[in-house]
């Protein structure tokens, strides 16, 4: 009884002195797990030389961000930046967040109506786990010249583009496909019956739909050498995707589908064993700040959820955004909800009978 | 009746260097017939040619008077033992022995009848499922042997193949492929560096020398009477000098060596003339060695002087003899008649030779 | 001094037994306890082989299974097909400068990283790239060939990228192999296709089956030529344990595949070994 009683008392005193120890140490190492592009060179740099921490950025994918965490049980990282919809689940199946301290963000920089819906998004028990950062949508992206007739999902399994179309073989490909068949996956969320019911229809017009395809795409960079080489004339990909290789070449550009674009918002998250949270919240508040969010937007393509950084945004990118979303498409954007845990095992079969079928 | 095998002229060129240079022989059916020389003299280059693993650049190559030249090695009725055996270490005995009539598509009870057949003629019965590396070095002779001679070559060419082994082994092995030369009944031509391995199995051999032969006969011929100076230097020992020809009466030729020694020789019907250079061999048993000084009247060359040392090797003991200071030791054989035997360093002794032991050659530098 | 014996030996097998031990048998001892649970409800499992069931169940495994070990034994087939005479050439008929030349000709694909050398093969192989523009230039083909996205192109992949783990062990063995043993083959009557299948084959036997081994492993396991090569239909298996592991979060199905994939290449080298009379001692020693 003593002797645990004493185990206890050294094991806190350890703790202590190895907190008082990262405390003392004011400058600390932030390590950020992100995707390209979201944390800048330039960003980076400003931010160490105003706070003196020093930045070291991973660069990732949802999967990949929690597969990471997983394996350590959140350790490892400081700050990552997954999509608002991986957040519930996988912290209620894995516990691999932890709650983030709202009072440490200056909600001012915030758009409030992103804010709230992030908050609703990824809360588990109560506790908030992420607040947003960037958004952006998923659609089509076509040659214009070659693919006008390209206006929905659906219409990639036309004859007109056989053989010249690709797109992933992940989720997104189901909802968006779900969407444009005339059916509401999202509402079919906490229904599992019912989305099973999409998901077989959706299953049978992709392998249907099969034939069409020239290769699943799995990397953005494959996608751009497709559809640059002209190999691809439609696809489905991210807008800055699209927004990128119309700049090379005019014809390419990315288009909000008629049943509606997806929109996903990548959002700031605490690992649970993450060492340096100050470091973390100095970095949330001094990336929303609009200057250096319209810098991240300039790189990344992507507009942010931070208040006002739209006028600092370059008028290029502000164009190729109005001409891909007039004002009726951007309330038509489906924003992801969160995933109900085991949805993915559902979802994953539908994929690898596709992937199967001949 | 036509010779086993017949080289016409044959010639072999690397590049600048002319290897083998215009020789011609033929080797008579059932007979052993070697080509001694030293390393690089050409001798591996000849037999190469006539297995087929090299083309000659000219002349020709007969065998049973029929031109091989467009024959490929592995249709030519002539069979080869590699310098190092080359057995197949990854079959057994018997698989070795029967790998060519595997390849003449014979029955396999055949093969196997005859593969133990032939192990019983080279006195290895039973040893069929052996590995090659569980064998003797003799025993692996052996095989390489029964290997060729399963095919019945008209000619089995021999490519040092004693080289490998120790002395005492080499000694009986060349014994024993003597007499599987007889057994067999077949040609063999072989080639060495040592001279008692030519000396004691061949009917005839060959010396060459630089891409040439110098001379062919029979061990006695060579031994006895070399035509070059060459010959007479590489075959046997020999104690040698260089000199000038002071005077030439008949076939005898008077020589003063460099040290200052006269000697008479027989100048072996070559025509010297007064003044030339000349080598002049004399081999140690051709030189009498005498206690006394009076018992070597008849010889044409006689000396007196000490015994510097005595290199006993027993039956092929030898004496270093010396006349004078300043000249060389010669090297004199110790009869082993028992009278010498006594015979220690220091001791007063009288040598002499005839003219006919000297051999005298007119010497080319080089 | 027999202690002293005993500390060296101590203090030599240490590192190995420790990398042997931290890196390998301990974490496939946490796989194969992944593997074994099943997931019944939120952070809540239960042992059960379930996993294992699912492998069987489900025919897009067990396909993609079946299809990946036939593929990689055709790589390694291709590879040794092509590898062999460059081997021979390189090992008994090259001399001199010629031989480290050609030697290190086979090691230059790997001064790049895989990523770089598989991007090569997609700027060769696909529809606007050089193989296709000049079977048109010559007039071959009359419209733009596709030669990327198909099995063809995963073997291209796979066989070049394999092809020094089968030249190294192969040169060695052929250089061992006394040329005198060749010619006595040639001279007893052998044909070219004869001697190489009694005597080079034989010799060789022990860098062929290294070289497979290898090569076969390598092939199994690899994940980026499959991948970025392969076409709509051309699944690999390490594609699927990596589905499972990050994109599924599905650890413990992930675990069961990889288990049977060790499975798989144990089985398929322990016959290969006994097929050809070889051990594991003579080929890799």
């Amino acid at each position: 009884m003593n002797q645990k009683r004493n185990l206890k008392i050294t094991a806190l005193a350890i703790s202590a002195t190895l907190s008082a120890f990262t405390v003392q140490a004011q400058a600390d190492t932030l390590r950020l797990l992100t995707w390209g592009g979201y944390a800048p060179d330039n960003v980076v740099e400003m931010f160490e030389k105003q706070t003196g921490h020093t930045v070291e950025v991973t660069l990732s994918n949802n999967e990949e961000m929690i597969a990471k965490l997983r394996a350590t049980g959140g350790g490892g990282f400081d700050l990552a930046q997954p999509s608002q919809d991986r957040i519930a689940g996988p912290q209620a199946e894995f516990g691999i967040y932890k709650p983030i301290d709202l009072s440490k963000i200056d909600s001012s920089q915030f758009i409030p109506s992103m804010l709230e819906a992030t908050k609703g998004n990824t809360s588990v028990d109560g506790e908030v786990y992420g607040v947003p950062h960037v958004w952006g949508t998923s659609g089509l992206v076509i040659d214009t010249e070659k693919a006008s007739m390209v206006k929905d999902y659906i219409d990639l399994c036309s004859d007109a583009v056989a053989g010249k179309v690709s797109y992933r073989l992940k989720r997104p490909t189901l909802i968006g496909f779900a969407y444009s068949m005339g059916m509401d996956p999202f509402a079919a969320y906490n229904d599992e019956a019912a989305y099973k019911d999409i998901m077989e229809k959706v299953e049978a017009k992709l392998i249907e739909c099969k034939p069409n395809v020239k290769a699943y795409w799995g990397g953005g960079d494959e996608l751009m050498n497709l559809l640059r080489s002209g190999e691809v004339v439609a696809s489905m990909a991210w807008d800055t995707g699209g927004w990128k290789l119309n700049s090379d070449m005019p014809s390419i550009t990315f288009v909000a589908p008629a049943s509606g674009a997806l929109g996903w918002i990548d959002t700031f998250v605490l690992p649970a064993k993450g060492q340096a949270d100050d470091a973390a919240y100095a970095w949330i508040n001094f990336v929303m700040q609009p200057e250096i969010a319209a810098m991240i937007t300039d790189v990344a393509g992507n507009f942010t959820a931070s208040k006002g950084a739209d006028e600092f945004v370059s008028a290029e990118l502000k164009a190729k955004y109005q001409a891909s979303f007039p004002p009726e498409d951007v309330d038509n954007i489906k924003w992801y909800p969160p995933v109900p845990a085991g949805l993915e095992v559902l979802e994953g079969s539908i994929l690898d009978r596709v992937n199967a079928a001949n | 009746m036509t010779p086993d095998l017949e080289c016409q002229h044959l010639i072999k060129r690397f590049g600048e260097t002319q290897a083998v240079d215009d020789v011609s022989f033929s080797v008579p059916q059932g007979s052993f017939f070697s080509i001694l020389g030293p390393s690089g003299c050409g001798k591996t280059t000849i037999m190469r040619m006539i297995a087929g693993f090299l083309e000659p650049s000219g002349g020709d190559i007969l065998i049973r008077g029929k031109s091989v030249l467009d024959t490929p090695p592995n249709k030519r009725p002539v069979n080869m033992v590699f310098q190092h055996l080359a057995l197949f270490p990854m079959m057994c005995v018997a698989d070795n022995i029967g790998y060519g009539l595997r390849r003449q598509g014979m029955a396999k009870a055949e093969i196997a009848r005859r593969v133990e057949e032939m192990l019983h003629r080279i006195n290895l019965p039973g040893l069929g499922q052996r590995k090659i590396n569980e064998l003797s070095g003799g025993q692996k002779q052996r095989i390489a042997i029964a290997r060729c001679m399963i095919l019945n070559p008209d000619v089995l060419l021999l490519d040092e193949p004693l080289g490998a082994l120790d002395l005492k082994l080499r000694e009986h092995m060349k014994i024993e492929l003597k007499a599987l030369q007889s057994e067999f009944d077949t040609t063999f031509v072989y080639i060495t560096h040592d001279q008692s391995e030519a000396l004691v199995m061949s009917d005839q051999i060959a010396v060459m020398n630089t891409g040439r032969f110098e001379q062919v006969g029979s061990g006695q011929e060579l031994y006895y009477n070399p035509q070059t100076a060459f010959v007479a230097g590489f075959v046997g020992e020999s104690n040698r000098w260089i000199g000038r020809v002071e005077r030439i009466e008949g076939r005898e030729a008077q020589v003063l060596t460099e040290n200052g020694l006269t000697i008479f020789s027989s100048s072996q019907g070559s025509s010297l003339m007064t003044g030339d250079q000349v080598e002049i061999f004399v081999r140690p048993e051709a030189i009498r060695l005498s206690k006394k000084a009076e018992n070597l009247d008849d010889l044409r060359n006689r000396l007196s002087g000490k015994v510097v040392s005595v290199l006993f090797n027993g039956a092929a003991s030898n004496i270093l003899f010396q006349a004078e200071e300043e000249l060389e030791p010669i090297e004199v054989a110790l009869p082993q008649s028992g009278e010498m035997t006594n015979l220690a360093r220091g001791a007063e002794v009288a040598i002499g030779w005839t003219t006919d032991q000297a051999r005298c050659f007119k010497w080319t530098d080089g | 001094m027999k202690t002293e014996t005993k500390i060296g030996f101590i203090l030599l097998i240490t590192p190995l037994l420790l990398w042997l031990v931290l890196l390998i048998i301990i974490p496939h001892i946490d796989m194969f306890l992944v593997s074994i649970r099943e997931r019944v409800g939120v952070r809540q499992y239960q042992s059960s082989l379930a996993n294992y069931g699912t492998f069987f169940e489900e025919p897009l495994y067990i396909w993609t299974f079946v299809r990946t070990a036939t593929m990689s034994i055709l790589a390694t087939l291709i590879t040794l097909v092509i590898a062999f005479p460059a081997s021979y050439y390189i090992a008994k008929m090259a001399k001199g400068r010629t031989q480290s030349v050609l030697f290190l000709l086979c090691l230059v694909p790997f001064w790049v990283s895989e990523i770089v050398r598989t991007f090569g093969w997609m700027i060769l192989l696909r529809e606007t790239g050089l193989v296709s523009s000049v079977l048109q230039w010559t007039g071959i083909v009359s419209g733009p060939v596709e030669m990327l996205y198909n099995d063809t192109a995963i073997m291209i992949g796979l066989v070049y990228t394999s092809m020094l783990f089968m030249v190294v062990p192969l040169v060695t063995t052929l250089e061992s192999l006394d040329d005198q043993i060749i010619e006595a083959a040639y001279d007893l009557g052998g044909s070219g296709l004869s001697i190489l299948r009694e005597v080079i084959i034989p010799h060789a036997a022990p860098g062929i089956v290294a070289g497979s081994i290898v090569v076969f492993m390598l092939t199994l396991g690899n994940y980026l030529t499959p991948t970025m090569l392969g076409g709509k239909d051309s699944l690999w298996f390490t594609e699927l344990i990596y589905l499972q592991f990050i994109v599924r979060f599905n650890w413990e199905l992930g675990a069961a595949f990889g288990f049977m994939l060790l499975l798989l290449s144990s089985i398929i080298v322990w016959s290969v070994l006994r097929l050809t009379g070889q051990t594991l001692e003579k080929t890799m020693g």
